[in-house]
């Protein structure tokens, strides 16, 4: 009788303590576990990423194992050619990150997880291997042309001058070569606005005979080259800027779509703007490249607008510039369309 | 005695006064594995086990409810179990298993298999006030109105397990046989009233035979406080089998009989058991508008625990079960009255028509269950590979799949089917405990209307 009872008492702890090792021993073996750094992300709402600052030595792997507690996220290094990882919840991923220089980098959520994916950046600080040679300085990036300019990027900026009808590029091309030399520089591209630049050449003697609209052509046909670049640029946009800006570009991305100018958006940073309209041709013919880089970079223009200069590097930031003023200047099969009279300038503090 | 019946059923099978039995203890394997407390024991002590893991998987486990063991475990394949396998085929048979009473009973009597202190009779009685399947209600009614939250949150999950497994201890050690069973799990209450479908019962074999035995030692031995010979249905009885173990005359039989035996003869039913049959119907109903309506904005509201929205949810929620659907029935009832002649005091003709709220109950149930739970099953195995989200690959069980059987095809027809069911057994017993069509006639629109509205909610 004893003895049943005894075997009985001990099945019971032995289920018990089962049960309770199982559901509690950490994860995987000690060995492996120690060198493994957990990233748990959450919604930005309920707490983002649960670490926003990782630590990892140059030239020494950083085992990474990243878990969605909620919805699909993506895990990728800001300004690093490596694809991003696919979260999804429930099923944790493993990554290996190695990198070659000390600094700080940037990693952040690459799914529209919520309103404020955005918000879901990280950094690892990269700390130079003990004992190292220093590494050769290397000579320090040249700042951004939207400061060595000194725009004031938080400004309204106006277009001087609209075309009649929506240019055509295809058009523009034969005019290439009537074109002036500084026409046709990447710094005069780079500084100058659609309309500023229209309006400069329309006081250029050797292109008097040109109608408005040819001239408007040949802007046309300077903002929308290279292809591939227009074409690499609308992959970024669709990928980080369309949720706001909507496929058109018109400032109807879903994410803003049910935005109401009573909610409150302090969670946002203090306030939301709905994007502008960058169909309407007073918007981005007013913006010069630079302008636009400093937007994309900083961010901010007491809108909604994220800093991407962490996480797109100078080339992507180049492209995506490029494919906006697709926006202003469409393709050859809508350009017949006459361009919508314009709304009020002024109202737009930027894109 | 029906003899038109054929008898072909072996030795074992009987024709009583209540129609074809089998007693299963008599089936030679069958017999030796109930009256032996090894089987229900280990059964005990991996759900025990299993229940302690089910907490701790919610409360430490993934934050994603369908890839979490307590939410996938307790809400698809436990519940889904219960309702369409365990209480149809079974009766209470998952009271005969479930962990919950056995921490406290094995500590109050000092053993588990062994009895060193008094047994089961020792400890205070429960309260008469709060005897009946009121607080059981209320319990279903409270879970119901934070259901939203508990089925999609594990850590909510955990902390709810933890608190019942926590008050069914505490019962456990302050008051005599299973209080919490009896009088608090909000699950033995309509377990116990739809355990009244179920083709098993345990009754005893000779009336006359009890009759003479003084000892009751049935009765002694019973944790549920009841005495075998008094059973007139499943509600009571919890299947532990204590009794067949103890009668000295070898007089308890665990029949096997035809489904819903205990409809057939018509009784009083208490008014807790009328007013739970009552809110199981809303809560049904209930339940179908939250998670399978078109209705995002209720969805929302259920989900909002604390606010405003909530508030309304929670006060349209118990509107719906404590008011409108008891309301109604009342009301209903009051006119069945009125034509059948025989003046009986509106308490009376509640009791006396309650019990065919059952069958309706039941089908609605089961019917939500198969429309909820039956596309989710496929998370089981997810769950079952990697129960603490750690991403494992336990007996390769992630690559399982439900695949094969295309359920959305099927579902519309079982709902249908199941509801049809439940309305042509509540007409049945409506018929069998009215004088007379006109009386009949209120009662059958009452749940001609709940099973419309469950076809709406459930179908479309």
């Amino acid at each position: 009788m004893m003895l049943r009872e005894w075997i009985a008492r001990g099945l019971v702890t032995l289920l018990l303590a089962a049960a309770v090792a199982v559901a509690l021993l950490p994860a995987g073996d000690a060995g492996q576990a120690a060198e493994v750094v957990e990233l748990h992300a959450r919604m930005p709402e309920n707490g983002g990423w649960d670490r926003t600052v990782l630590y990892a030595v140059a030239g020494q792997p950083l085992r990474l194992r990243l878990v969605s507690e909620d919805v699909v996220h993506g895990f990728a290094i800001g300004r690093q050619a490596t694809p991003g990882l696919d979260l999804y919840p429930g099923e944790p991923v493993e990554t290996t990150l190695t990198f070659a220089r000390p600094g700080t980098y940037t990693f952040y959520c690459t799914r529209w997880c919520g309103a404020n994916h955005w918000r879901m950046h990280g950094v690892i600080e990269v700390s130079a291997a003990p004992g190292a040679a220093p590494l050769a300085t290397d000579t320090p990036a040249p700042q951004p042309l939207y400061l060595q300019l000194g725009l004031d990027i938080d400004a309204p900026h106006p277009a001087e001058a609209w075309p009649a009808v929506a240019p055509v590029a295809a058009r523009g091309a034969s005019l290439a070569g009537q074109l002036p030399a500084w026409a046709r520089s990447r710094e005069a591209y780079l500084t100058s606005s659609p309309a500023g630049m229209w309006q400069r050449l329309r006081t250029e003697a050797s292109l008097g005979r040109l109608s408005d609209q040819q001239l408007w052509d040949a802007v046309a046909w300077i903002w929308t080259q290279p292809a591939q670049e227009i074409q690499a640029g609308e992959e970024i946009y669709r990928s980080d800027c369309l949720a706001c800006h909507g496929q058109e570009g018109q400032g109807d991305g879903v994410m803003l779509r049910d935005l109401s100018p009573l909610e409150d958006h302090t969670q946002m940073g203090g306030q939301l703007v709905r994007p502008p309209d960058f169909s309407d041709p007073s918007v981005l013919l007013g913006a010069s490249p630079a302008r636009l880089e400093g937007k994309i970079l900083r961010g901010g223009m007491g809108t909604g607008m994220p800093y991407w200069g962490p996480i797109l590097d100078d080339e992507q930031v180049a492209a995506v510039i490029r494919y906006l003023y697709t926006f202003a200047f469409p393709t050859a099969e809508s350009a017949a369309a006459p361009v919508a009279v314009p709304g009020h300038p002024d109202s737009h503090g930027g894109p | 005695m029906k003899a038109s019946i054929p008898s072909s059923s072996g030795p074992a099978a009987a024709h009583t006064s209540r129609g074809w039995r089998r007693d299963l203890l008599r089936v030679p394997l069958a017999g030796v594995g109930l009256r032996s407390r090894w089987p229900q024991f280990l059964l005990r002590a991996i759900t025990l086990a299993g229940f302690v893991f089910t907490i701790l998987a919610g409360l430490f486990g993934p934050a994603v409810g369908s890839h979490n063991f307590a939410i996938i475990f307790v809400w698809i394949a436990w519940w889904s179990a219960l309702k369409l396998v365990f209480i149809p085929l079974g009766g209470r048979a998952w009271c005969s298993v479930c962990p919950l009473p056995m921490p406290a009973e094995w500590l109050r009597r000092g053993g588990i298999l062994s009895v060193r202190r008094p047994g089961p009779g020792a400890g205070r009685r429960w309260p008469r006030r709060l005897r009946g399947r009121w607080l059981q209600a209320a319990g279903f009614l409270g879970l119901g109105l934070a259901s939203a939250v508990t089925l999609t949150s594990p850590r909510l999950t955990g902390w709810v397990l933890l608190a019942v497994l926590l008050l069914a201890l505490v019962v456990g050690l302050l008051f005599e046989r299973r209080a919490f069973c009896n009088y608090l799990c909000p699950i033995g209450g309509f377990t116990g009233l739809y355990a009244q479908a179920a083709p098993l019962e345990l009754r005893v074999k000779d009336r006359r035979v009890c009759a003479t035995h003084a000892e009751k030692t049935c009765y002694q031995v019973c944790p549920w406080g009841v005495y075998p010979l008094a059973l007139q249905d499943n509600t009571a009885c919890g299947l532990c089998m204590e009794c067949v173990r103890a009668c000295p005359l070898d007089n308890l039989a665990l029949n096997l009989r035809p489904p819903g035996s205990d409809w057939q003869t018509p009784r009083r039913q208490a008014p807790g058991e009328t007013f739970l049959s009552l809110a199981m119907l809303g809560s049904a109903a209930a339940y179908a508008a939250v998670f399978l309506g078109p209705w995002g904005g209720l969805k929302s509201a259920a989900y909002a625990l604390g606010s405003w929205p909530w508030l309304a949810y929670a006060a349209g929620f118990l509107g719906l079960t404590v008011v409108t659907v008891p309301g109604l029935f009342v009301l209903f009832t009051a006119w069945s009255e009125r034509y059948s002649g025989r003046g009986r005091p509106l308490g009376e003709a509640l009791a006396g028509v309650g019990a065919a709220l059952s069958p309706l109950g039941l089908a609605a149930w089961m019917a939500f269950t198969v429309s909820f739970a039956l596309a989710k099953l496929g998370y089981v195995a997810a769950v079952l590979a990697d129960p603490l989200g750690r991403g494992w690959n336990l007996l390769g069980a992630r690559g399982w799949s439900w695949g094969a059987v295309d359920l959305a095809g099927v579902v519309p027809g079982m709902v249908i089917a199941l509801l049809l069911a439940g309305l042509a057994g509540a007409g049945h017993m409506i018929a069998a405990r009215t004088p007379g069509r006109r009386a009949a006639a209120p009662l059958l629109v009452f749940c001609l209307l709940y099973t419309l509205a469950m076809l709406w909610l459930l179908v479309g």
